[in-house]
């Protein structure tokens, strides 16, 4: 990567040129059929695109280094392993963590929540205990908990949310003075793109002697994140929002806690010994990864972190800022429109979740897709919170290191379109 | 421009609906709901001498799930109940005129779930025997 020492570089950030980095991605730099416009892609939210970087890789692995890992005496399963446990590695680092062992390859956020839950949850919740989650929660870090609440008799609670979509702290201290065995929350709403205080709110969490989970999924993509600096004991996140592939993610967990919990899924690769009459398990992080892992998605993962420390995560924040400050400058001009989250762009990661007078979420998004730019409608996985809003559904444009500009003022004349369509404005 | 979904017949419908309301009592009522976007449809009908004499619709949501609703109503007011349940959703495709793409089909076919639910008084009807 150039680095470049003019302009915001005299700051200490370089910005990104969202044009040029679209030029590494296939799907983004040519229009999917001739003569079209090329897709403004503002749903990273839900999933971004890949680079070439990432699609060669895994390419590479299958063409190259294909075998099953960690049981092949041959060199093929060799490369294959070291391919694998590289990967690990370089998310690791990525993360701030104290090791690789520490971190579990699974398929999303939400399966990285899942083994926490059926895991430490099932072991550690008791009737009566409290576990502390917010109003804001995908349901990916709300449903497992209700799962494992139902069995265990465990109590959730959820810390309440100012109107304009931040965590009410002062409730957080509420629920804390009760002494909950867990608090976990998401670092970034994939709703409305608040950045919740993290450090904070771990901290307290961890003084009232709670445990942390961290659903990162929304963060990792987008803004600098150490595990260390957190203080939390377990963060999810998902590749397939960060570039990498669909179906890849990772659950890191504190090395002492993780040592001490019984397995998730049952099989090959998480086993010490098998017996008939029972068996003993592997060491982490094979204990949580029974079965052949997706191991060219672990690579491709591993690539997409590298693009992405390459470009350098204080820059893809410093992009998307701008991005974001621009699009909210611009959708002011739209009659009708109304945005929710919060005004303080410092802590709002790319996502504006708006409404556009009394067209449905679904209508906007249609008119949109017929202009070629591609926003999420719906309740984006987080129901409390739409009601917490007082709405059905929200559009969700979302910005990522490929996005510029361009594709804003793409958004903004579409919305003129859809007002036109009907008939406001 | 691209052939929109939003042609004036689907507009008109969604601004002025026809047969909005509610029967009390009605012959067969249901509401349904549409749990990817949230659309809410019911529909009421009265049925006189094998005939469906009248028919209203209810709900909420998006411009394909309410027009579709407000056009099924016209569709199959005044005419025998035997021939209500033989609608199809390919005749109510063909009805609003509109390419409806895979992600929409479910806004565009509640009303009929609700009607043929209704009629047939059961929870609810899959997209597939419709």
């Amino acid at each position: 990567m150039e680095t470049r020492t003019t302009g915001l570089a005299t700051r200490g950030i370089d910005p990104l040129d969202g044009a040029a980095v679209r030029a590494d991605f296939p799907l983004l730099a040519a229009p999917p059929e001739p003569g079209t416009a090329r897709v403004a892609f503002l749903d990273s939210a839900a999933s971004s695109q890949k680079p070439a970087a990432v699609i060669e890789a895994m390419d590479a692995f299958y063409r190259r280094d294909n075998a099953n890992i960690h049981r092949g005496v041959y060199k093929l399963s060799e490369r294959a392993t070291a391919a694998y446990e590289a990967a690990r590695h370089t998310v690791a680092d990525f993360i701030g963590a104290a090791s690789a062992r520490e971190c579990i390859f699974v398929r999303n956020t939400t399966e990285a929540i899942n083994l926490v839950a059926q895991t430490w949850g099932r072991r550690e919740l008791r009737a009566g205990d409290l576990a502390v989650l917010t109003v804001m929660e995908h349901h990916s870090n709300l449903v497992p908990w209700q799962l494992v609440a139902a069995e265990t008799g465990a109590e959730l609670a959820f810390v309440r949310m100012t109107p304009d979509g931040r965590l009410d702290l002062d409730h957080l201290d509420t629920l804390l003075a009760r002494g909950p065995k867990l608090v976990a929350f998401s670092h970034v709403s994939n709703a409305l793109g608040t950045i919740h205080p993290a450090e904070e709110i771990t901290r307290r969490a961890k003084a009232a002697g709670a445990a942390v989970l961290i659903d990162a999924a929304q963060s990792v993509p987008h803004v600098p994140v150490n595990v260390a600096a957190l203080g939390c004991d377990f963060l999810a996140l998902s590749g397939h929002k960060m570039l990498g592939p669909l179906g890849s993610g990772v659950l890191w967990g504190r090395f002492d806690l993780l040592d001490g919990l019984p397995p998730f899924m049952g099989g090959g690769s998480m086993i010490r010994r098998v017996e008939l009459s029972g068996s003993t398990w592997a060491d982490v992080p094979a204990r949580f990864e029974a079965g052949t892992p997706a191991v060219a998605d672990a690579v491709g993962l591993g690539a997409a972190v590298e693009y992405l420390s390459a470009l350098g995560m204080d820059r893809v924040r410093t992009h998307e800022r701008e991005l974001l400050a621009y699009a909210v400058g611009a959708l002011a001009e739209v009659p009708g429109l109304r945005t929710f989250g919060p005004t303080d762009l410092d802590q709002r990661s790319g996502v504006i979740s708006f409404e556009l007078g009394d067209i449905h979420p679904h209508d906007v998004a249609a008119i949109l897709d017929e202009e070629g730019v591609a926003v999420r409608a719906g309740h984006h996985c987080c129901q409390p919170l739409m009601r917490e809003l007082g709405v059905v559904a929200t559009s969700r444009a979302s910005f990522y290191v490929y996005n510029d500009r361009e594709d804003v003022d793409r958004l903004v004349a579409a919305l003129h379109r859809a007002n036109r369509v009907f008939a406001i404005g | 421009m691209v052939d929109s979904l939003y042609r004036e017949q689907i507009l008109d419908h969604y601004r002025n609906p026809r047969n909005k309301g509610a029967l009390d009592p009605a012959d067969y009522s249901h509401e349904d709901q549409n749990p990817l976007c949230g659309d809410e449809v019911r529909i009421d009908l009265r049925v006189h001498d094998g005939i469906v004499t009248e028919v209203r619709f209810d709900g909420r949501g998006c411009a394909i799930s309410q027009a579709s609703a407000s056009m099924l109503t016209e569709l199959v007011e005044g005419r025998p109940l035997e021939e209500v349940k033989a609608i199809t959703k390919d005749d109510l495709l063909d009805e609003l005129g509109i390419p409806v793409s895979p992600a929409r089909l479910k806004c565009a076919l509640l009303g009929l779930k609700c009607l043929k639910a209704g009629i047939y008084g059961v929870k609810s009807v899959h997209d597939d025997e419709l």
